[in-house]
This record gives structure tokens, C-alpha cells and sequence, in this order.
């Protein structure tokens, strides 16, 4: 199970880094898409399959948005030369890296084994399924206990999509 | 614990396209990436071992269940996600229109 998962992880890791140093964009979107697919199939093991299906939804969408985009375009990308100065920024990121991942260590130090049986916060939430009756206890928290943050996020959707209609608008001022 | 420890990595290596590359395109695939190694993240932290999907069925009423509160929050999250990705692919079509370029260094040198 956990090994399953380290195999996915690696492959997300290495989709994603083909992707940033790809020279052309649609590979780069294409091997994006590795992952976002990994992750589909990451959050099926970890038994989230409502994500997964939302996942899957969310990926393919944003896919197409992306291809559209660079449709039209000349996609090459002029390869950088390479300069001394480049080296050190090389060498800065990586210390820079490291020094993020100790922090990350250490931080999460505190934090449960992976697959260690805490309920710290979602029991209430269990109990609640007499009260909600819902058969899914994802939408009965989605729904039901967290309406309100269900309801920011059609706000920040529907903000969203104004946004996106007011950049894309064709007419725009008239003067100039 | 070497699961967080690649998850972050993921996340490492979104942020290392966000900042060292120079095409939109790259930078908003980085952000994606550091976007989807959070929502990972955070369902590994309510993962259990053993448990099933929090789906109630019959005979399951009271099988152990994995955790579904941040299951319910990253639901939320990816949503948002695809909202700020598709704005951010917004500005960039509308960008090449007027620069005719992705390269940020050569929109910031043609402007004005």
C-alpha cells in the first residue's frame, strides 16, 4: 500500500520535472497531465473516491483549457545558454532546497506516523451521520456541517468565471 | 515518514518552475504542481490504516473509516484550484495576444 504509493509519487515527481524542461509546451502540458492522473490514482489508494472522481473531472478540464491556449502558438522554446553566473543560481537553489527539506523533517516530527489511527477532529463529524443522514460522510460534512465554506466556494468560483469573461471579453472600451 | 518527505519534494519542484522558469505556460503548470502536492499532503495526513472509504453501506455501519474532514476541505480546495488555474491561463492568452510572446522577459521588455 505505502509502497504503491512511493512508486506513484516518484512518477508524479518525475512527470513533473520532464514537464518544466520540456522545449516544446505541448509535451510539457501533456506530461502535466502525468500528474494530475497520478494523483487520481494516489487519492483511489488512499480511499478518497470522491476526489478521485472530481480529480479526474478538474484534470481533464484544465488540460483542455491549456491545450487551448498554447494552440495557436509557436510553442519552441529557445534553449538558455549557459553562463558561469547560472552555475551559482544552480547551487543556491540547492542548498536552498535542502535547507527546506530539513525544516520540513523536523517539522513534521510532530506529526502522526503515515496510516496512524488518530480521529483528532472528524469523530464529531462521524457521530453526526445520525443527525445529517447522509450515507456519504464527505458530502454530509461538504453539505451539511460546513455549508457556509461550501457556499464561499461558489462564491469564489462564480468570481472566478467573471474574472475570465472580463479578460477574455472581445469589445472592449470604446475610445482609443 | 519518506511518503512526506517525496510529497514535499513534489512541492519543491512546482516552486523551482515558478521561480527559475521564464515562459507563463511553465510558471502556471508550476503553481498547479505545488497546488496538487498540498491536496496529497493533506489527505495522506487523514489516511488510516485499514480504513475504507467514508461511504456508508450496509453491513459497513460501523467499519473504520478513514478520515473524512480534510477529505471534505481538499474537495473544496481542487474546485478553487481549477477556478484560479483557468484566470491564470486567461491572462496569459490575453498577454500573447498583445505581446505575441510567452517569454516574460521579452514582455517586460517591449512594455511601453
Amino acid at each position: 500500500m505505502e509502497l504503491y504509493l512511493i512508486i506513484i509519487l516518484v512518477l508524479m515527481i518525475l512527470g513533473s520535472i520532464y514537464s518544466l524542461n520540456a522545449s516544446d509546451l505541448l509535451s510539457a502540458v501533456i506530461s502535466y497531465g502525468i500528474v494530475g492522473f497520478g494523483l487520481v490514482i494516489a487519492f483511489l489508494l488512499l480511499q478518497a473516491p470522491d476526489l478521485a472522481i472530481v480529480q479526474v473531472v478538474v484534470e481533464v478540464a484544465t488540460l483542455i483549457i491549456m491545450i487551448a491556449t498554447i494552440k495557436n502558438t509557436q510553442s519552441k522554446i529557445p534553449k538558455m545558454e549557459f553562463k558561469p553566473k547560472i552555475a551559482v543560481y544552480y547551487a543556491i537553489t540547492l542548498i536552498a532546497a535542502l535547507i527546506f527539506l530539513i525544516v520540513f523533517d523536523r517539522a513534521t516530527g510532530c506529526l502522526s506516523e503515515f496510516g496512524a489511527d488518530t480521529m483528532r477532529m472528524a469523530q464529531p463529524y462521524i457521530d453526526g451521520v445520525e443527525h445529517t443522514k447522509s450515507a456519504n460522510l464527505v458530502t454530509g460534512v461538504v453539505f451539511d456541517f460546513r455549508a457556509y465554506d461550501t457556499l464561499g466556494e461558489a462564491t469564489v468560483l462564480f468570481t472566478a468565471v467573471i474574472g475570465v469573461l472580463t479578460i477574455l471579453r472581445i469589445k472592449g472600451k470604446k475610445d482609443n | 515518514m519518506i511518503i512526506y518527505i517525496l510529497c514535499f519534494i513534489l512541492f519543491l519542484v512546482g516552486l523551482y518552475g515558478v521561480v527559475s522558469k521564464r515562459n507563463l505556460i511553465k510558471i502556471i503548470i508550476g503553481i498547479a504542481i505545488m497546488e496538487y502536492s498540498i491536496n496529497l499532503f493533506l489527505i495522506m495526513i487523514g489516511y488510516i490504516e485499514g480504513g475504507t472509504a467514508p461511504i456508508i453501506t450496509k453491513g459497513f455501519e460501523h467499519a473504520k473509516f478513514v478520515d473524512p474532514l480534510p477529505q471534505a476541505m481538499i474537495l473544496t480546495s481542487i474546485v478553487i484550484g481549477l477556478a484560479t488555474t483557468a484566470l491564470l491561463l486567461a491572462v496569459a492568452i490575453r498577454l500573447y495576444q498583445k505581446y505575441g510572446t510567452f517569454d516574460i522577459n521579452k514582455i517586460k521588455d517591449l512594455k511601453g
